[in-house]
Order: structure tokens, then sequence, then C-alpha cells
């Protein structure tokens, strides 16, 4: 038996593993804390602030901390909402997000999170920023205006894939993903299997050739809300 | 007589045509009429922004173009892209299916162009009091024709949730097929209220009819005129709504062509564009711009086809012929009347394909080898719809040419104006909300759409102005 780590979330205990982060915990036990550049396979990097939670009474991303006795963690508060709602709301402002004619509408990880954080319409003034597109690639597809920068595509091509095809270029707002090669992606080894052209939690990268397959009322999110599958663990624990 | 002596009078906007468009009629000193444009003012820039998107977005993009009929859209552009990836020899369940979804959308859109837009001018009168005029003041003198009206709209817009996935702006149709079939349970839904929907659409036929004919001495030439008409038709000549050949006839109805592939359109079609109007004035090349423009949509249609292939609606289509003697009919009010002929062969339609097994098939998406350049065509509700692209070899498009049904139109919804004006407006010394409906009646029986033809950004200011004979703004009107 390993030992186990308790501590609070919103006030209701949670046994943790050594080692683990409050996002992997808080998974196990049922308990959805709202997140974007996050993905299991992925070595966290805390770099959307969305899972943002406070521990101690100090700001921390959950999917970086590491667990400890004792620990108080707020996570669903309206402040931390308020604070998630303008996360997204600037993620959404900053890129060209036209949600009506994208084809990852109904599995997009972004647009859902919107939705379940209530988000109508932004409040923010829309950038519109000029982005590049990049067809050259016979399977894959890029469409920067939806890139939110999560890092998902650079961290899966180097982890997982052993490849380096994406990186960031730029600082600031004129930070971007970029190609490994002089100009397209088509001049890289990127290949349709790879594991980074799945992880884009947005219609950034995509599949070419397959857009609009799944019917509305069978996407990913059509029928719950994002979090569902995290809190619906916990209604199976109550339950039994 | 110079133009510094005119009066210039400015509609704007055309109220229950969705859009904006904005009429003027330049007046003599006499207050006759000299010269009547239907200007379309806003610009959409579909045509433009699409470039570089890739072929598979294009049937979801742009049936943003309009929230009355977006699947007409959605399946011409899906049309088109079927033989970018070589598969228009859809599956019988993908064509079955698409074919649902049209002819749902037909049902839906003349129901709502028929009584919600422009059943009030029929039934009060077209100089009846506008606070009465209105699709309220159906409902509240005529309420089971206001329910029917909702009911029938409904029943369109159900099935093509079915199979589009939404009422408004699905994604049923994708390249070389469709995403869905048609599942028992939904057959079954459609099935329940289809008798009561045919049983209405009869009675609309009937409506449109009898209007028609006690009112033809008022109507006959009510912003009529003689026109071509054009449209497609199956190869046995028989209307078909969603695929078929080019046919065009005089008003005489005598062939100007006959069964042409649309591929070809450009050979048959070009475009004019004048000044004054961000809309083009389409016409057929053989015959020039000046005399060669056409009508489209339910009159075109029906004056074009040999035949209708459902009895009921065929019954009616000859009664409505022999009004004309088996010639083209060219009254501008008769829209109405083949307008709900269409809705009835759309129900019998629907009828046949609720009992086709097809429906529930499972081979939904073929492909094919690939092609560059494509045209789709579709008969929309309001009339025949071009859609034509080229995608380059990364799969984006790299040109789109969009005529749409209200383009087609635009000559005759222009004669239609100047024909109006000329009868109603001219001599009269006030300028009454009454008359200057009457323009927008004829309007109307074209067309409640005009935004879709320029493809709008934003909301434009409403704005009435007059000028007097001299060109002096004399009053202007605002309303933001």
């Amino acid at each position: 038996m390993g030992q186990t780590i308790k501590f609070t979330i919103d006030g209701t205990e949670v046994n943790g593993r050594p080692g683990q982060t409050i996002m992997e915990a808080a998974d196990e036990a049922g308990v959805y804390i709202p997140r974007l550049c996050y993905l299991k396979e992925l070595t966290p990097h805390g770099s959307c602030r969305v899972c943002t939670v406070i521990v101690n009474g100090r700001p921390q991303t959950a999917c970086t901390q590491p667990i400890a006795d004792g620990m108080t963690v707020e996570n669903n508060t309206p402040e931390l909402l308020e604070h998630r709602k303008n996360l997204v709301d600037m993620l959404f402002v900053e890129g060209n997000h036209f949600c009506m004619f994208c084809e990852k509408s109904g599995n997009c990880e972004l647009q859902a999170m919107a939705y379940r954080l209530g988000i109508l319409a932004p409040k923010y003034p829309f950038m519109f920023p000029t982005c590049e597109v990049d067809a050259s690639h016979p399977d894959i597809f890029i469409d920067r205006n939806r890139c939110i920068l999560c890092g998902r595509c650079v961290q899966a091509s180097k982890d997982l894939d052993g490849k380096h095809v994406f990186d960031f270029v730029g600082r600031g707002v004129h930070k971007k993903i970029a190609v490994d090669a002089e100009a397209k992606l088509v001049d890289t080894d990127a290949d349709v299997r790879d594991k980074a052209a799945e992880v884009c939690p947005v219609g950034a990268i995509l599949k070419k050739h397959i857009g609009f397959s799944v019917p509305i009322g069978k996407r990913l999110y059509d029928q719950k809300p994002i979090g569902s599958e995290i809190e619906e663990k916990k209604m199976t624990k109550v339950k039994s | 007589m110079s133009d510094e002596n005119l009066k210039r009078i400015v509609i704007e906007p055309v109220t229950r045509v969705e859009g904006h468009g904005k009429v003027s009629l330049l007046l003599d000193e006499q207050n006759c009429v000299k010269q009547a444009r239907l200007h379309i003012v806003e610009f959409r820039g579909f045509e433009r922004f699409i470039q570089g998107r890739p072929y598979w977005e294009i049937p979801v993009t742009v049936s943003r173009l309009c929230g009355i009929c977006p699947v007409s859209h959605h399946l011409a552009a899906a049309k088109a892209m079927d033989r970018i990836v070589g598969g228009e020899k859809l599956t019988p369940t993908a064509e079955k299916v698409r074919r649902l979804m049209h002819y749902g959308q037909m049902f839906q859109s003349h129901a709502l162009h028929f009584f919600h837009l422009c059943s009030p001018d029929l039934l009060f009168g077209f100089d009846a009091d506008p606070a009465i005029r209105n699709v309220i003041g159906v409902a509240e003198r005529f309420p089971e024709l206001a329910v029917q009206a909702v009911m029938m709209r409904k029943y369109g817009q159900e099935a093509i949730r079915i199979t589009a996935g939404k009422k408004i702006h699905g994604t049923g149709a994708i390249p070389g097929g469709v995403n869905k079939n048609v599942s028992i349970e939904e057959r079954d839904f459609l099935l329940k209220d289809l008798d009561q929907m045919i049983k209405w659409s009869r009675s609309a036929v009937q409506i449109a009819k009898d209007y028609t004919v006690k009112h033809l001495n008022e109507i006959k030439d009510f912003g009529s005129f003689e026109s071509n008409h054009l449209g497609f038709v199956r190869e046995d000549g028989a209307m078909d709504l969603y695929h078929g050949n080019l046919r065009a006839l005089d008003a005489e109805g005598n062939v100007i062509f006959d069964q042409v592939d649309y591929q070809n359109y450009l050979d048959y079609i070009a475009e004019e564009v004048k000044p004054w109007s961000y809309m083009k004035f389409p016409f057929i090349k053989s015959i020039g711009p000046e005399k060669g423009w056409y009508r489209v949509g339910p009159l075109a249609r029906v004056n074009i086809c040999d035949f209708i292939d459902t009895p009921e609606a065929e019954k009616e289509r000859k009664e409505f012929k022999a009004l004309t003697k088996g010639k083209p009919n060219n009254i501008t009010m008769a829209y109405h009347w083949t307008r709900m002929i269409e809705v009835l062969h759309s129900i019998e339609k629907i009828k046949e394909l609720l009992h086709d097994r097809d429906l529930q098939g499972t081979d939904l998406v073929v492909k094919g080898k690939r092609r560059d350049e494509t045209v789709g065509l579709i008969e929309a509700p309001r009339g025949t719809l071009f859609h034509h692209y080229r995608v380059n070899k990364d799969d984006q498009i790299e040109m789109a040419n969009l005529i749409v049904s209200t383009t087609n139109n635009n000559e005759p919804m222009n004669a239609a104006v100047r024909k109006v004006a000329q009868d109603h407006l001219s001599g009269k010394p006030e300028i009454t909300e009454g008359l200057l409906n009457h323009i927008e009646v004829a309007i109307r029986a074209y067309d409640p759409c005009l935004s879709c033809a320029t493809h709008a950004l934003g909301q434009m200011p409403l704005e009435v102005s007059l000028y007097d004979h001299a060109g002096n703004l004399v009053d202007r009107k605002v309303k933001s």
C-alpha cells in the first residue's frame, strides 16, 4: 500500500498519492478542474492558466502543482470562475474563431469550455489578427487563425512522435506556431498518423478531407459539457 | 428634359424583404416616373473571403449566406464539392437524404414566403393599413391560417433537422455524400404529420389559385412583363428541384437552349455589372444583356417543365398552364400560385422518400477521381442557384463565383418595379404608404431575400430621402 496524501478541494476531502499533481488527484476523485493546455499524455507546463486554483491562499496551476498533506485547494469559487471566463474570453478575441463554420465545432475544447463557463459572447474587443494558413501537406491542415498556443502539438511531436515538427516563434502577440522547415509543413517529416496531428484542442491542426463527417448530435460535446467524463467518476463512486 | 428637373424619391428599406433594398424613383415635374431602380446596397463578399479555405468547409460556410434557405447554398456547394472529390454519383442513401433535406427546405421556405411575408398583402389588399397588413394581422384575423403557416414551416424545418442535424445551418451534406442517414424513429416522426401537411398544401394551392383567378384583371398587368424563363429540368423534361440540365424558354415558349450540362453554364450565361448596384445582372449570352435577362424561380420552373412527376402537383400544373393556353405565364403575381404548386410537389416527394428504405442505408459517402474546378447547381426556393469553384492542389478554394437566385431575378425585379411605378405612382400628387407598398409587393412576389444576393456586413441605418424636381433634398428620415 502506498502512502495516501489527504487534502481538500472546496472543503471536500480528497485522497491522492505521492507525486500526483492537484489535477491528477482531482481527476481521479471525480472533481473537474477546467483546463485547456493540459493533456494526460504530455508533461504539464501550466501555460494556459485556465486550471489556476487557490492553494493555501496562493494561485497555482493545478496541472503542475504537486499535492501535499493538509493542502487546502479552492477550485469552484466565483472569483476563479470569473478569472477563467476572462482567460477564455481573451483566447477567443486574440484569434479568429468562427465556430459557426469551423469543422472542430462540437469537438472543440475551447468552444466547449466557453459553453461550460457560460460565455455567450466575448466582452473584450476582437483583435482580428492576420494569421497564416498552411495547407501544403497532403493530409494535415494548419489554420493559425484558431491556434491558442497551448503547445500540445510542440510537445507531442517531440515527446510522443520523436520528431520536432512544431515549435513556437515570436514573442507576445506575435508568437505563433511554426514548422521545422524553411517554409511549409509539407517540407517537414509530419505524418497524419503522428500524435501531434491529433492533440490540438481547437481547429488549428486538422486532418484533411474528413471535416463535418460526424453529424451534429454525435459530436464529443453535443450531449454533455466538457468535464462530464471526470465528474461522472464521482457519481459512479457515490452510487457504488 | 434634363435630370436636373426631376424629383428623386427614395424608399428605403423595402420592408418584409430580408436584407436591405433601396428603391429610388426619379420623377419629373409632372410626377411622372422617369426612371425606377431597385438598388442593392449591401455587400457581403463571400466569394472573396472563402478563398484560401479548405474545400470541405465550404458547404457549411456558404450556408451562412442565408437564414431562410441555407440548405440551398449548403447543397449547391456540396454538389460542387462532390465533383471535386470525384463523388458526384452519390449512393442512393446519400442522394435521397439530400433530397429529403431539399424538399423540406423548399416546403418551409415557400410556406414562409407565402404565408408570413406575402399573405398580408393578398388577404388585406395592397393599400390596407400597414398596422394590420402584417403577419400579426393575419394571425388575429385568420388564426387557423396562421397556425397552418407556422406548422407547415415547422414541418419542413424538422425534415431539415433530421437530415442536416440542425433546423438552420446544419452540416448534413459533405463532399461525396452525407454524414448521416434517416433512422426509423426519425422517419416515423415525419410520417406522423404527413397527411395533415398534404391537406394543408392542397388548401394552400387553392388559396393562391383562387386569389389569382379572382383578381386576374387587376393583377395580370401588375408588375408584369414578358421575359425569358430559365431553370433546370430532368432529362425527360420533368420538374426536378435537386438536379437536372438547364433549359431556357422565351416569353412565347420557344426553346432558347435545352438539356445543357450546367458545368458549361459560362457558355450560355454571362453577368453584367451596373454602377448603381452591388448585384450583377445575368443574361443569356446568345441574346445579349438588353433582352437576354430571364426569370427564375417557381414561375419559371412551372413554365419550362414538361410535366411534374407527382400526381397532385401535375394536376395543378395543368390547370395553371390552361390559363395561358400552354404558353409561359408572364404574370408577376402568378409566382404565388406556382410557389404553392411546388409546395404540393415537395410534400408529395417527401411522402415518396419517407416510404423509401434507402433512407435507412448505411453507404453514405463515395469518392473518385479528384477535380480542380466544378459547378454545383440547385433549384433553390427563389430560383436557380449557381455555385462555381476552383480548388488548388493544396485543397484550398482559389476562385468562387456564386450566382444566387435573387441575382438571376435582378433585372426582372427591376422591370417589375418600373412597371408598378409607372402604373401606380405616376401623376399622383402624394406618395402614400399603400402606393409605395405596391412596389414592395412586386418585389416580394419574387423574393423576400436581397442580402444574400450581394453576399451584408453589419446593419445599415435605414434612410428615406426625398428630392424635389431640382434635385434638392427636401426630407430625410434615418432610423438606426
